[in-house]
């Protein structure tokens, strides 16, 4: 049984809780951009919905995910108690405040940015420091795993870490690290404007900052998914992880290739030479390696589980696999779109191909896909997952939940499909309204109209996990044991020294971060006439 | 079964696994070195190439002299025949509203933004770029059929972002040289 239920409970209900409210507010933004809302005679309410929509989906839901998911990997992987337990808590709150500061002048208009922020557009400076407590609040928990691990490690020298909890440490110094880049560009460049002390800001700079921050997010978001695919799905249908080593290489991949690739959401920017654009989108194809190290490993881990069942031949081992399962379910739809999302991340990151695709809707449909959809989706397995370990009941509605995974399975597929088809066609994302009825627009309001039947379809989905969950804390109490992960079918008594600590590849990080972003950077913040002068959000 | 002969299957299935393993890695390198190398035949050999230099300028100036001044603005046919077009965004419009060019003619974008971050983007074509305040942004392109194309702003810039777009008209290559003849920059404006 974990011991610090409550706090793992707080971070999930908070996150869902938030996720509940963003995913309604997008559901509402599809409706009204699309032929079948009437036209919003106020498109600044559109722009205030889509800021707190992307920086509670951005920042705030997967980051309390991880914490929480973090906390319970921490008691649950090294068999000890969480060590600095008020400082968790201190973190929690700091998120708690962070949001509720950022969320006030969201809805008061005062900074409608976007979760991008954009300057030389600035908002109310509370909105940014908002984010930054959100952020402060992380980096506790970041400070957290670190030191407990090292606790157990002088308790267990020279054995193993557990995977999942080598996995979870890993994501934690991606994030730390990954965060670096916003921050800089907050506390030295916009903070500043925004609180009033300057008035000029060199935006191509801060762009160039922000990119270092917002590609390898996706990586920090992927990781609790692809922790429950190595280490939850096998045991939940019965199969071993494929192989320990094999795991470990991914995470560590990620760690290493996540962090210099940011400069590939500035191909189309005038202020980064085509050298280091170049780099970056080398790099970029790097990152595929540790998925599809993974996709092969889980595979070849479910096929164990299909064979122990009694699944036979080349592909009939499929069909003994345990399709009933949630965790099985949600790592199919998982694969699906992150296969569809991943092949579409391929052409994002070509150095030409880009250029077709660049800021349409093709790249909101992109990240959906991705974030929303094959991310999400294993977050919902993880809650399923961990719910009873928490409340000490049982998660009845087996097949609620079913539906509710099938239902953003669909609802995502009909989302972002058509956003895809929409961005070949050259609409621009991030707009509050199109005139459908110019003839060169008119063919694209189908296509818009099924991404709202998508988006309420999610919603629906959306509802019903957190009906799913709520239930769960009043089910009659049932013991469910302590909670464990999956072992291997060869379970290491001794790892390399490489593949069982972080110094290298951190330093691996920071050093491949350093090449790949420090001349750009040194060279643009060295540039002279390059700030311009800031504009207030809802100043007028 | 005997213990010793557990730990022989063990290590058989061991090594399976290790070789199993070894072929899925290299193929995933394989992938990943061709996609590299892909791209960088790619960049070397074809167009669509992002921009290489990076220059600068300065938005609260540009109204008053240098490139971007409001004379200056628009489509210029070259000595050499090529088009050379000067546009800025600003919110919420292009100036010029609408860009006139010649088909089949290599044509010069060259474009900035004179207060917050814009994007040009012609439906229908892979001409895609950013403005960003305090830099140029250059982008080479070709029509290759005549007619009029939606250019979208593509970047987010504030409450009226939704109803910034603009046009590009492409015309016949003598229509463009007769109009072209007086001199000065060319729109749509007056056509
Ligand atoms: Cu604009």
């Amino acid at each position: 049984m974990l011991a610090n239920r409550k706090l793992i409970l707080a971070h999930f209900w908070l996150a869902f809780g938030v996720f509940g409210v963003a995913l309604t507010l997008g559901a509402w933004q599809m409706f009204i951009r699309s032929p079948i809302g009437t036209w919003l005679s106020n498109p600044e309410l559109y722009y205030r919905s889509l800021t707190a929509h992307g920086t509670v989906m951005g920042y705030v839901f997967p980051t309390l995910v991880a914490m929480g998911f973090g906390y319970a990997i921490s008691e649950s992987a090294l068999e000890q108690r969480l060590v600095g337990v008020r400082w968790a808590w201190t973190g929690f709150w700091l998120i708690v405040i962070g949001s509720i500061m950022a969320v006030i002048p969201i809805a008061l208009g005062r900074a409608s940015v976007l979760y991008t922020f954009y300057p030389p557009l600035i908002g109310n400076v509370f909105y940014y420091l908002g984010v930054v407590l959100v952020v402060v609040g992380s980096w506790i928990w970041v400070a957290l795993m670190s030191i407990n691990l090292r606790v157990w490690r002088k308790a267990h020298p020279g054995a193993p870490v557990p995977l999942a909890m080598f996995a979870n440490v890993a994501g934690s110094y991606l994030w730390a690290w990954t965060a670096v880049g916003a921050a800089l560009e907050l506390l030295l460049q916009i903070i500043p404007v925004a609180a009033g002390l300057k008035n000029t800001i060199d935006a191509g700079l801060a762009r160039v900052f922000f990119s270092w921050t917002l590609h390898a997010i996706v990586y920090f978001w992927l990781v609790p998914t692809y922790i429950a695919y190595y280490t939850l799905v096998p045991r939940a249908i019965g199969g071993r992880i494929y192989s320990d080593t094999m795991a470990r290489i991914s995470f560590i991949l990620f760690l290493v290739v996540a962090m210099p690739i940011g400069m590939h959401h500035t191909f189309a920017d005038p202020q980064v030479g085509a050298g280091f654009k170049f780099i970056h989108s080398a790099f970029t194809a790097l990152v595929a390696l540790p998925t599809l190290l993974t996709v092969f490993t889980i595979c070849a881990s479910i096929e164990i589980a299909a064979r122990l069942r009694g699944g036979r031949g080349l592909f009939g081992w499929i069909r003994a696999l345990p399709w009933d399962n949630p965790m099985l379910l949600a790592l199919a739809f998982s694969f699906v779109m992150l296969g569809f999302g991943g092949a579409g991340g391929l052409i994002n990151m070509s150095y030409q191909l880009d250029a077709s695709i660049h800021n349409t809707q093709w790249i909101t449909g992109h990240f959906h896909l991705i974030f929303g959809g094959a991310i999400v989706i294993m977050y919902f397995a993880i809650a399923y997952d961990l719910w009873p370990h928490l409340t000490g009941r049982e998660l009845i509605d087996v097949r609620l939940i079913r539906t509710q995974l099938w239902l953003w399975f669909i609802g995502m597929i009909v989302t972002t499909f058509p956003w895809h088809w929409v961005g070949i066609l050259g609409m621009p994302r991030r707009m509050a309204y199109f005139d459908f009825g110019d003839p060169a627009i008119a063919p694209q309001a189908l296509s818009v109209t099924f991404s709202a039947i998508g988006g309420f379809i999610l919603l629906t989905s959306g509802i019903l996990f957190l009906v799913v969950l709520a239930r769960g804390m009043r089910a009659p109490q049932a013991d469910a044991g302590p909670y464990r992960f999956a072992l291997a079918v060869h379970q290491p008594t001794t790892v390399p020294v490489a593949l069982n600590t972080y110094a290298l590849w951190v330093a691996l990080m920071i050093g491949l971060t350093l090449t790949n972003y420090g001349y750009p950077i040194v060279t643009l913040a060295l540039t002279e006439g390059t700030s311009v002068p800031a504009v207030y959000v809802g100043a007028q | 079964m005997s213990v010793e002969e557990t730990h022989e299957n063990g290590s058989a299935s061991a090594e399976v696994a290790a070789r199993v393993e070894r072929r899925w890695a290299t193929i995933a390198v394989i992938i990943i070195v061709a996609m590299a190398l892909l791209a960088a035949f790619a960049g070397i050999h074809r167009a669509t190439m992002p921009q290489p230099r990076v220059e600068t300028t300065d938005p609260s100036r540009i109204h008053l002299s240098g490139e971007f001044v409001e004379s200056n603005l628009g489509s210029v046919l070259e000595a050499n025949g090529n088009v050379t077009v000067r546009a800025i965004g600003q919110q919420y419009s292009f100036t010029p509203a609408c860009i006139v060019v010649p088909v089949d003619t290599p044509i010069t974008l060259r474009a900035t933004s004179a207060d917050v971050v814009h994007g040009i983007l012609v439906q229908g074509t892979n001409i895609n770029t950013m403005l960003v305040p305090g830099y140029v942004s250059e982008q080479l392109m070709r029509f290759t059929r005549t007619g009029d194309y939606l250019m979208p702003c593509q970047e987010f810039c504030s409450f009226g972002h939704e109803g910034m777009w603009g046009k590009v008209r492409v015309i016949d290559k003598t229509e463009f040289a007769d109009r072209a003849k007086g001199g000065g920059r060319l729109s749509c404006v007056g056509q």
